[in-house]
């Protein structure tokens, strides 16, 4: 368990015009201390073609400035298109890829992939099983409890698969076929007009008694509040977890990624860390609920040391 | 409409069970007394015994009992899940009805001649999906998640090697079934885990001094009624919340609607379904058994190539109002 602790970014969630995401990514390659950047469109398949023909470039670039690169398949597969997608991406050779619906396995099977957030991987029959058919790394599903990361990084470490946690940026929470986004400005999915891009963090859903409380990311939601493991990151590290993944979002990221590794490192307290990062500029409350074992949204402020 | 559909009927307790099957179930499916299943709600499923002489009762009558080990086991607490597949293999179910991929090995690999289905938690939304589950595990017939249209679902039954089952009738679920932690999020208990959707213990109805109705769902309020409204059952999917785009809270994913297909079983027969489920083992044998009732008979009619008569279902379903969701049309969406 002496290895160094790896930071990953995964896959952008939310659509931003296609400037924004090139330099975002520009910006991730030059600066942010992360091993590992995750590409492609997990959440809509209607958003895919806007980037298409610019990932080769942003990959080159990533991985120009010594990051590796992992392509991810879409989390829901129903369509022709999402079908022909995903059948693209298993197909590729060139890459390693990160498969986040059962749709994918059967064409992956017995070649080496990862295996993604959104997938249910939640105990360590079913990991063994997609193991032994090629899976060599797994990143869990946000609602996993310490103690379930515990005996699924064990398991992991004995079939020589990393396991990974997201630590930051709002949780996923729930996938459907209708876009919520289309719904709040009365369209449908299919005439849409992408009107997702008007939030680069999602769309908050305030209660009746004006609490933040959901965000809408078209056909996902995701929590309001932003997940943040920093005060757990040496429980992390003691449990044998392997990569610890950054989900983007629009403010400062490289920041944020330098925040993470000065913990992780040890070079920087988490309770102050925790402090910097909520004086980010718009940064909406933190939880870590489900690490805990509680409701999602709480925040749990207990040091572990 | 010629082959004759598999009714498969919901049964909470083995009242509910001997109910349905006297109403003119098919088959009917329950879960064990834990969080094996999807409904791990108190008071519901089955003990051992109890499926045990449920078996007998349904199978004297020539009906089918299908055993739901839908949950996805925790790490670490992998033997329950086993110990209920062992029961229901032992016992003689017809079919187990398993989501996770370690169930599934665990069950095709200790009992390879019992016949499994796939359930609705699994989310196998394409044929690509479907094969996986059909060649890994042997899967036999799939439940298919409900947001595909009738003619996505033709175009899926040509191209897998299994049954194809439907929901027609129950709860209008949102998300993607299986793949959602909105309950988790609120009150700390998972479906996929816990096997609870909005769990009772956690749900409260306050009243305002306006003479409104609140309801929460842990300290979330999900929803409120004038005085005199019926307040329905908060879930997070069916609550009101406001947003920037709009003025004053709106229903940001689904009105609280019931889904409703029977005007729609032939067209569904006619894509290749074999098999129409009925949602709510949460209800109670009266409601059971009118639903399976209605439903006998409406299949009845159109077998014998008669209309049937659906109009007694509408008083049954949620507030009154119901919903073909996403299977009629790609608007839905």
């Amino acid at each position: 368990m002496g290895e160094r602790i790896g930071l990953t970014l995964g896959p952008l969630l939310f659509q931003w015009p296609i400037a924004q995401k090139r330099d975002f990514y520009a910006r991730i390659a030059d600066e942010a201390p992360v091993d590992t950047v995750y590409l492609g469109e997990v959440v809509c398949s209607k958003r895919a073609p806007f980037a298409e023909p610019h990932y080769p470039a942003i990959a080159e670039r990533l991985k120009r400035a010594g990051k590796q690169v992992v392509f991810c398949s879409l989390a829901e597969v129903v369509l022709r298109r999402e079908r022909q997608m995903t059948a693209t991406l298993c197909a590729r050779t060139d890459t390693e890829i990160e498969i986040n619906d059962a749709s994918a396995l059967l064409a992956v099977a017995g070649r080496p992939h990862r295996i993604g957030q959104f997938f249910n991987l939640y105990n360590e029959e079913a990991l063994h099983h997609l193991a032994r058919h090629g899976a060599t790394h797994f990143t869990l599903p946000a609602e996993l409890p310490r103690r379930s990361v515990g005996i699924l990084a064990a398991a992991g470490r004995q079939r020589g698969a990393g396991v990974e946690v997201q630590v930051f940026g709002r949780t996923p929470l729930a996938l459907s076929a209708r876009c919520y986004h289309a719904r709040a400005h009365r369209r449908t999915k299919d005439n849409c007009q992408f009107v997702c891009e008007a939030d680069p963090d999602g769309m908050a859903l305030r209660t009746l008694e004006d609490v933040d409380w959901l965000a809408v990311n078209g056909v996902q939601t995701l929590s309001y509040a932003y997940l943040s493991l920093l005060r757990e990151i040496d429980d992390l590290k003691s449990l044998g977890v392997a990569h610890l993944r950054l989900s983007p979002h629009t403010l400062d990221m490289v920041a944020v990624a330098q925040l993470f590794r000065s913990v992780a490192d040890g070079g920087l307290d988490p309770a102050e860390a925790e402090q910097r990062l909520i004086a980010m500029v718009d940064i909406p409350p933190l939880a870590n609920g489900f690490w805990h074992g509680r409701p999602g949204h709480a925040m749990v402020r207990t040091d572990r040391a | 409409m010629s082959p004759r559909p598999d009714l498969v009927c919901p049964a909470g307790t083995p009242a509910a069970l001997r109910g349905a099957v006297e109403a003119g179930a098919d088959s009917v499916y329950c879960g064990l007394q834990n969080a094996t299943n999807a409904r791990n709600f108190p008071g519901l499923n089955f003990s051992v015994e109890e499926l045990r002489s449920a078996i007998a009762f349904a199978h004297q009558r020539g009906a089918k009992v299908l055993l739901a080990v839908n949950t996805f086991p925790p790490a670490g607490e992998f033997a329950l899940w086993r110990d209920a597949v062992d029961a229901g293999a032992t016992l003689g179910v017809d079919a187990i009805i398993v989501a996770d991929v370690g169930v599934a090995a665990y069950a095709a690999a200790a009992h390879p001649r019992q016949r499994l289905h796939l359930s609705v938690q699994a989310s196998a939304s394409s044929p690509e999906a479907i094969r996986y589950y059909c060649s890994e595990f042997g899967i036999r017939r799939v439940v298919l998640p409900r947001i595909l249209t009738v003619a996505e679902i033709k175009k899926i039954a040509a191209e897998i090697p299994c049954e194809i089952e439907t929901f027609i009738f129950g709860n209008h679920g949102l998300m993607l079934e299986g793949r959602c932690s909105l309950t988790n999020y609120a009150t700390g208990q998972s479906t996929n885990m816990d096997g609870v959707c909005s769990p009772a213990a956690e749900v409260r109805f306050e009243p305002g001094a306006d003479g409104t109705m609140t309801s929460r769902l842990g300290e979330v309020a999900l929803d409120r009624f004038a005085p005199g409204e019926t307040a329905g059952y908060p879930t997070i999917c069916k609550g009101r919340y406001s947003t920037a785009c709009r003025n004053g809270p709106y229903y940001a994913f689904e009105e609280p609607v019931s889904l409703n297909l029977a005007p729609m079983l032939e067209d569904l027969v006619r894509a290749g379904v074999q098999a129409f489920k009925i949602e709510g083992r949460q209800r109670s044998r009266a409601y059971v058994k009118a639903v399976v009732a209605a439903f006998r008979s409406a299949i009845d009619a159109l077998q014998a190539g008669r209309e049937p008569d659906v109009a007694s279902l509408v008083a049954l379903t949620e507030g009154q109002r119901q919903t073909e969701g996403a299977f009629k049309t790609k608007t839905w969406r």
